[in-house]
């Protein structure tokens, strides 16, 4: 389908871009375009303005910053899967990507938008989450920081206010990890998915798909930190989650799947 | 209107398009390059594929304002003349298509595929492959057909 | 040296592979305005009005409904059984009857004005009770057309039930199957296009597989002699029997005359999901019954089939299951009842294999069910059922005379080609292993019907001015290739090189008839009637080179490896086709080298089996198809590789049914699953390579001795992999899973199980 019309502008610098977004309490930023343009396109959304940070390459890279990767907001998916910092420090990253939509979504895709965009079922959300990564946004005040457990607000809603643009993500340098999802089609998005990190010792776990937000798995955590062995831990899994029913699976199967790959992720940290 | 000035097959071209007009539309219906199929609303296809900048998109997920400045090579660029692309002539080899519709797609995708990886494993050309959806063929003669145009050495 | 069984390589691919595909869409139409649908957001509602002041305010925008449309409804297909009285209003009227229903239409200049226009169009609907399961629906206590009294739309079979079928079996077997509501999902989307020509002629393209009788009814819809409408079907991106003309077709054309101007439409996708017919939706409630040692005595079979919410060709489908009801095996008492009910949901109509399937998919699971309970192997209680080879031409009980067949010796080659007592090792290995993968080796043993309802083709050939011929045929391939295979069959009764002959099809200003492509019929009747009208040119040759030679016909010999006439036991005088088309050209006379033929023949019945390996992780449910083994017997091929391109395509679709797809609505019949991220058609990374096994059974039908095989490979795999799930589930208890057998419906069977 035609997405309704809309006008549109090009940033040059991220600062333009927070400035354009305050011109219309419509607008919406464009990046990758992979979360937006599929509502646009079936007219769920209707911007009235798009703002296209796009081109901005200063927001592509993967730096080491001593403790923590910091990763550009712009890097695209298929960069974050072949990236050797990535590989070597935080590899459940480069894993979940690969995974995420195809090779032509990859292309395109960026971190941010993923993130951005609130939705409970992606992937790179739910890692963020468990390891508690730092979100970088500049808004018309300045810039500041974000935790991770304070960004994901509700489905499709997050911290960002709303001229704020979201720069850079700072993930912490994890000892292990791993990303494990069922779905029903390689292409589809995850019935759940688990990840899974020991960072700075702790073991920390989050779920996606498992409610209206990525959620950490707060009992498993507690119950692995008290020296429960993978299987008790997981049996924790479902609770506290709200997990949706929909024609990838009910609640009720995904609960069993969350307990299920969560004691195949803590298996193999 | 905005004015979008982007390399197709190699030529040079500008054009005033709405920001709403889709990468796919523009090539079909600006350019006249009908080779660019549409064959669903959600990017799940990828029977519009084409590559922007050398790398595999769907040309219904990207807006033709973002081509701007661009490369963009759809399937109308691949052949030399009369010759067809080692890509493309595999395809024809090992029968890898049918009614013909997703064959761009699928085409641009595999020429993606193996600049990336030139010399893929059978599942890493599957999963090379997972945003290209035939109904005709069963993906048995794409799937050989990739591997035969890897052994050319594209 | 026959061109005839080679893997020609096809000469119709040069234009799809450059990109130069002539789909219904890529043509150039100039002028014309673009036709969006406005479709109902209910399932099932009264419409009060429909204002279209908003929506033609836009500029250049016309706005029509249900009250201007002059012509139709549209009614059941004329056959036997089916309730004549549930007619489709082209645009609806007074009530809307599925979420996709049309409502309104909207003419503008381009798309994007169409879509902006048509989401101003303000429908009045007042929501009215929506039934959406069959078995809610036969109750006739909601009615979607009151005034016929009940939502029956077709019967077949009987509903007498003699109470002493199973007697005297040993054992008997109940269960249900439902063959799960499907989209065929081509890649192309429907188009259609129209204009009126100065002569007030029409011509219309249409994205479909019979242009032939959709011009027929095209006319008689709209009151027209056939004469005055043309009707093209270019390329067409694939169509699985659910592209022949539908409202919309007939709706661009009526706007085309109502506006004077040409006009186009192109569906997007999610409107393709509810508008293009869906197939499948039947269910079957069996039962089987035979003896301790594994014969099948008596077999039932109940079926409720969904029609949606207007019967076409769907409602009637439960006939074609109950003739096949059989399959391969000697059944002596078979009792079929079969009932079709309207739902408020999109109408089914064929789907790649179209009531085969149901019927392979229902006597496949009874027969495993069978030998299950009598705990005893799969293929030994096939093997004990056969019809044996040397017992065709066989008429079951059911009335198929089946032609010829050997499927003991399919069984006994896939089991060979799949090494099967290898894979019971590795299965029992891994049993005792325990650990959550667990292996599947499910069989099915198959027979279909092709050309099923004993159509006639025509096919003509006509020699050119520079001696090479066209071939001009009733068929219309839509990716099955008959732009190659049969030039190579008239290439061959011709004595030309394949490449000196060119398939002409889909323009009925062109070709005098033809019934299209559907049913897996075209090479035994469309190649046939091609071969006899090449035979005839051939005769009318020697006819004209023995007056050039002053000869007599009955001493004209064709040599067909050097394409050249000339008298019988002398090498020269001899003409070679182009010589002899010029010198009748020059004598005015080249027309006599043309001929047609009307090619009438009877079903013919391909078969096979198919072995399918499955890995199912029991805690998640999530099943891996890891090989799939078909014999798929179609006689005679006239090139394989066209041929096995056919059967991957169909395994594709029959796995999909079994491991993936399925249409859903919810309880207000709201489609769940009307985009390719709903509804999960399955990519390369979701399926594994197919091991075709080649196997020849010449049918006698035929001078080619071919049968069809167009959906041979769906019939084949559906049953092997849901066989394959249950094998896996069986030391867990588990008897029954539903389609698409994969995810939560195993992960619900195991945990049922265990209760």
């Amino acid at each position: 389908m035609i997405p309704a019309a809309f006008e549109y502008e090009r940033a040059g610098s991220v600062d333009e871009a927070v400035s354009l977004l305050g011109r219309d309490e419509d607008a919406k930023l464009l990046a990758g375009g992979h979360s937006l343009i599929p509502l646009l396109r079936l007219r769920f959304a209707r911007p009235s303005l798009l703002v296209d940070i796009g081109r901005l390459d200063e927001l592509r890279y993967v730096r080491d910053d001593g403790d923590r990767i910091a990763i550009g907001a712009l890097t695209r998916h298929a960069e974050l899967v072949r990236d050797p910092l990535l590989a070597q420090h935080c590899a459940l990253i480069g894993k979940a990507a690969a995974g995420i939509g195809d090779p032509q979504v990859r292309h395109r895709g960026t971190i941010g938008g993923s993130i951005a965009h609130g939705d409970p079922a992606s992937d790179l959300a739910t890692i963020v989450l468990t390891l508690d990564a730092e979100l970088v946004v500049r808004g018309p005040s300045g810039e500041r920081t974000i935790s991770a457990a304070e960004f994901f607000a509700g489905m499709f809603v997050t911290a960002l206010a709303p001229q704020e643009v979201l720069t850079e993500i700072r993930v912490p340098k994890v000892q292990a990890g791993t990303y494990l999802k069922i779905e029903r089609r390689a292409q589809d998005w995850a019935t759940v998915g688990v990840a899974a990190a020991r960072v700075d010792g702790r073991v920390q776990v989050g779920l996606t798909s498992m409610g209206a937000t990525p959620l950490r798995a707060q009992g498993v955590e507690a119950a692995v930190a008290g020296g429960a062995p993978p299987a008790d831990a997981a049996a924790l899994a479902a609770d506290g989650t709200m997990p949706p029913s929909d024609v990838n699976g009910s609640a009720e199967y995904r609960a069993d799947l969350a307990r299920v790959l969560v004691r195949r992720a803590l298996e193999q940290l | 209107m905005t004015r979008i000035a982007l390399t197709v097959n190699g030529s040079h071209c500008e054009a005033d398009v709405e920001p709403r007009q889709l990468l796919a539309y523009f090539l079909r219906e600006q350019l006249e390059l009908k080779g660019t199929n549409i064959g669903c609303d959600t990017s799940s296809c990828g029977a519009c594929t084409v590559l922007l900048d050398g790398e595999s998109v769907k040309s219904c997920t990207v807006f033709a304002v973002q081509a701007d400045g661009c490369d963009v090579t759809t399937v109308e660029g691949l052949a030399d003349g009369d010759e067809l692309h080692p890509v493309q002539q595999a395809f024809h080899e090992k029968h890898a298509l049918q009614c013909g519709y997703c064959t761009p797609g699928f085409v641009m995708a595999t020429v993606s595929l193996l600049k990336e990886n030139p010399n893929p494993s059978e599942e890493e050309i599957r999963h090379g492959l997972e945003g290209n959806l035939c109904r005709c063929t069963g993906y048995h003669n794409i799937v050989r057909a990739v591997q035969a145009a890897a052994r050319a050495g594209t | 040296m026959s061109i005839l069984g080679n893997r020609v390589l096809r000469k119709e691919d040069p234009r799809f592979l450059r990109g130069e595909g002539s789909y219904v869409e890529n043509l150039p139409l100039e002028g014309a305005l673009n036709v969006t649908f406005v479709r109902s957001l209910f399932a099932h509602a009264r419409i009060g009005g429909v204002d279209t002041t908003a929506a033609e305010a836009l500029p250049d925008v016309q706005v029509f409904t249900g009250a201007d449309i002059d012509v139709g409804p549209l009614g059941p297909p004329p056959l036997p059984g089916l309730e004549q009285g549930m007619k489709r209003p082209l645009v609806a009227v007074d009530v809307a009857r599925f979420v996709g229903d049309i409502v309104a239409i909207v003419v503008s200049e381009g798309r994007a004005a169409g879509e902006d226009a048509a989401e101003l169009v303000l429908v009045d609907y007042d929501p009215l009770q929506a039934v959406v399961r069959p078995a809610d629906s036969v109750k006739d206590e909601v009615l979607l057309f009151p005034e016929v009294g009940t939502n029956v739309a077709g019967r077949s079979g009987s509903p007498e039930h003699d109470e002493s079928l199973f007697d005297g079996c040993d054992v008997v077997v109940s269960d249900t199957i439902v063959s799960q509501r499907m989209a065929p999902c081509p890649l192309e989307p429907r188009s259609a296009a129209a204009e009126v020509g100065p002569d007030g002629r029409i011509t219309a393209w249409f994205s479909t597989q019979t242009p032939h009788q959709d011009r027929m009814v095209l006319a008689m819809t709209l009151g027209l002699d056939p004469a005055d409408v043309r009707v093209i079907a270019p390329d067409v991106g694939g169509g699985f029997g659910a592209k022949m003309l539908g409202a919309e077709e007939i709706l661009v054309v009526w706007l085309a005359r109502r506006t004077g101007r040409p006009v186009r439409w192109t569906e997007t996708r999610s409107e393709s999901m509810v508008a293009l017919p869906h197939g499948r939706a039947q269910r079957a409630d069996y039962t089987i019954g035979g003896t301790r040692d594994g014969k099948v005595l008596a077999y039932r079979l109940d079926v409720l089939q969904d029609s949606g919410a207007y019967p076409v060709l769907g409602a009637f489908l439960p006939n074609l299951t109950a003739l096949m009801a059989s399959g391969v095996y000697a059944i002596p008492r078979i009792e079929f009842e079969g009932r079709s009910v309207v739902t408020n949901t999109t109408p089914i109509s064929a789907f790649r294999g179209a009531g085969r399937p149901e019927a392979s998919q229902a006597i496949e699971r009874a027969l495993d069910a069978f030998a299950a309970e009598l705990e005893l192997d799969p293929a030994a209680v096939r093997r004990k059922n056969f019809i044996p080879k040397d017992a065709f031409p066989y008429t079951t009980v059911t009335h198929a005379a089946y032609d010829s067949g050997d499927y003991e010796g399919a069984l006994d080659l896939v089991l060979r080609s799949a090494g099967y007592d290898d894979l019971r090792a590795e299965q029992r290995q891994r049993r005792e292993q325990g650990g959550a993968k667990q292996l599947g080796i499910g069989l099915s043993s198959y027979v279909e019907i092709t050309n099923g309802i004993d159509e006639t083709e025509f096919g003509e050939v006509e020699i050119t001015a520079d001696g090479g011929a066209i071939v001009r045929t009733g068929s219309f391939s839509h990716g099955q290739g008959h732009e190659t295979t049969f030039a190579m069959i008239a290439a061959q009764q011709l004595g030309l090189p394949i490449e000196q002959v060119t398939v002409h099809k889909g323009d009925t200003d062109e070709i005098a008839k033809g019934t299209g492509t559907y049913g897996s019929k075209s090479t035994q009747i469309g190649g046939m009637a091609a071969r006899l009208a090449a035979d005839d040119v051939v005769e009318r040759a020697k006819q004209l080179v023995a007056d050039y030679f002053e000869a007599s016909p009955a001493d004209i010999a064709l040599d067909h490896a050097l394409g050249r006439f000339r008298v019988v036991d002398a090498p020269e005088p001899s003409l070679s086709w182009p010589e002899l088309a010029a010198r009748a050209a020059a004598d005015e006379r080249l027309g006599e080298l043309k001929a047609a033929h009307d090619f009438k023949s009877s079903p013919t019945f391909p078969f096979g089996a198919h072995v399918a390996v499955v890995e199912v992780d029991v805690e998640t449910g999530q099943v891996e198809l890891l090989r799939l083994v078909a014999v798929d017997d179609a006689g005679t091929l006239i090139n394989p590789l066209v041929a096995e391109g056919q059967v991957h395509g169909g395994i594709a679709t029959g796995v999909a049914q079994a491991l993936y797809e399925q249409v859903v609505y919810d309880d207000d019949g709201n489609p769940l699953t009307s985009t390719f991220v709903g509804y999960a058609f399955p990519s390369a990374a979701d399926l594994p390579l197919w091991e075709a096994v080649e196997m020849e059974t010449p049918t006698p039908v035929n001078a080619l001795g071919a049968k069809g095989i167009g959906e041979s490979g769906t019939i084949g795999a559906t049953p092997a992999v849901l066989n394959a799930v249950l094998d896996a589930l069986a030391p867990y208890g588990v008897r029954h899973v539903d389609m698409p057998a994969n995810g939560e419906n195993v992960w619900r069977a195991i945990q049922e199980a265990k209760a």
